[in-house]
């Protein structure tokens, strides 16, 4: 039976035959979803992502670090200051001069200004602070800084995108430039534009990252995935943020 | 209760890509689930004796579904839902899942609306199955039957 | 256990059906599952959830691994009085969570 639906989802998506030029037609992967699971993304009192923007809401607010300051001694309230801030990382980080995504530059501020402990990736408290600032962003459009720093990032990223690798010997673009609209297995190959992280995934039933969806890909294509926070990491982030420019954010968004 | 070690969470199946021009392979393992007949003992057992009759149930969910994980499920019976007449208790079975119950609600009187909505967890494609028991002792049920369809890509 | 999110109307008529959703994070481990070390994982689920209106039931579940992760339920009933809707999850653990909204019925 699986097998028949399969092959119907492999047949279905060969007919729809969708190889428009990317750039005309970008669209989020949440296009792709079946109604009910578009529906659980747009209702908040349903969306499991919302739990973590709660999470993210009372740590705003919590002291951290020897000095007991917490986010609100610099930053205030996070619904004015935070206000389209996701929607401008990985951003160069003027003190290393380096790419930080918005994880990163969370646990910067923690390290550097608060005198705590940076928080382990994919951790609960660090997906909730990333989700509470990047649902300030929700609905406003993608927007990355310019420069020659970054724009040396994103060419890293770039590279990365289109280069094979794997057991599999595939590259993002193989599947997420080439394939979109088509299934794999059952599944609908999205455009891969990183429009809702952090997001619930269904698969996961929690919250995580983008970088914990590149590790998947990664797996899948049978690669060694990428450390949390790695350069190539950032690189791939700050490509695809910038291939997704002028899209909306949808922090916290739901994928299956 | 049949015992499992096979993962109801990360589903034991995997869609796997085939080297080469982008074909997909499946592997598809039957993961250990609970039979029909544990669905029957389940349901007789919420029964206690008295004859389940179809009708005046709604069971809403997807035929189709992308991820077993999450499904969304509305149960709705047609009762007054008055002191004299109403919905006592509602319960939700499933054919192939380790375990064959899913949930029971109770509700009463004040309910208003005869009508729960919920996120279940699906092993597989299987029939689903809800019983409405009112306040008259009488059962109605209803069953609906889904198709979980493979990720890919999915966490080792 | 973690956090909860209710939704319910601040104000209601008398005699009003109102819609009530809640939802709260929890793994709701089956029991079934294996972990990176390849043993079980132990079951830890919500196994019940009660509502209650003024200390009076109004709505109530018992739960089983097949619910979702996180769980979430929408049902409805008919507003009384003001006063304090309760929302109890119990978990396998003992543990049960508390939490409260305020509900004025004119």
């Amino acid at each position: 039976m699986r097998r028949l639906v399969a092959i119907a989802g492999v047949a279905l998506g060969l007919a729809a035959g969708l190889q428009a030029s990317r750039g005309d037609e970008r669209r989020s992967g949440a296009t792709f979803m079946s109604p009910q699971t578009q529906a659980l993304q747009a209702d908040d009192a349903a969306n499991p992502g919302m739990l973590s923007v709660a999470d993210g809401q009372a740590q705003w607010s919590t002291p951290a670090g020897p000095n007991g300051t917490a986010c609100t001694a610099c930053h205030g309230d996070a619904r004015d200051t935070m206000r389209g801030v996701a929607a401008r990382y990985p951003a160069i980080d003027a003190v290393s001069g380096k790419a930080v995504d918005l994880m990163g530059r969370i646990n910067l501020c923690r390290t550097r200004n608060m005198g705590a402990p940076a928080l382990p990736a994919e951790g609960a408290e660090l997906l909730g602070l990333a989700a509470y600032v990047g649902f300030q962003s929700r609905g406003l459009r993608i927007a990355p800084p310019t420069g020659a720093a970054m724009d040396a990032v994103r060419d890293a990223g770039r590279a990365l995108y289109t280069r094979r690798q794997g057991q599999l010997d595939f590259s993002c673009a193989a599947c997420h430039d080439d394939n979109w609209g088509r299934r794999l297995a059952a599944a609908p190959i999205p455009q891969a534009h990183p429009t809702g992280y952090p997001l619930y995934r269904l698969e996961w039933q929690a919250t995580g990252s983008l970088q914990r969806r590149f590790r998947n890909c990664m797996t899948g294509v049978r690669a060694e995935p990428w450390p949390y926070g790695s350069d190539e990491a950032i690189a791939l982030e700050a490509f695809l943020m910038d291939r997704a420019r002028g899209m909306a954010v949808e922090t916290p968004a739901v994928r299956p | 209760m049949i015992a499992s070690r096979k993962s109801l969470l990360t589903p034991n199946r995997r869609g796997l890509l085939a080297a080469g021009g982008g074909l997909v392979g499946l592997l598809a393992l039957r993961p250990a689930h609970a039979t029909a007949s544990a669905m029957q003992e389940a349901m007789k057992a919420f029964c206690a004796g008295v004859t389940p009759q179809a009708g005046r149930v709604t069971l809403d969910i997807p035929p189709l579904v992308e991820n077993g994980n999450s499904v969304p499920l509305t149960v709705r019976v047609e009762a007054a839902m008055t002191a004299q007449e109403h919905v006592r208790r509602i319960g939700v079975f499933n054919e192939r899942n380790p375990q064959p119950n899913i949930a029971v609600f109770h509700l009463n009187a004040r309910s208003g609306r005869a009508e729960v909505a919920t996120r279940i967890r699906l092993g597989d494609s299987q029939i689903i199955a809800a019983i409405a028991e009112l306040s008259d002792g009488s059962l109605w049920t209803a069953t609906a039957e889904l198709v979980v369809t493979l990720p890919a890509c999915v966490e080792s | 256990m973690g956090r909860a999110l209710i939704n319910v109307p601040p104000k209601a008529r008398k005699g009003q059906v109102i819609d009530i959703k809640a939802l709260v994070s929890h793994p709701m481990e089956t029991g079934y599952r294996t972990g990176p070390d390849g043993a079980l994982v132990p079951r830890d689920i919500i196994n019940r959830f009660l509502v209650t209106w003024n200390g009076q039931e109004i709505f109530s579940a018992d739960l089983f691994p097949a619910i979702a992760a996180n769980p979430y339920f929408a049902f409805t009933t008919i507003a009384q009085e003001s006063g304090t809707i309760t929302f109890r999850w119990f978990d396998d653990k003992g543990n049960a969570q508390v939490e409260t909204a305020a509900i004025v019925v004119e």
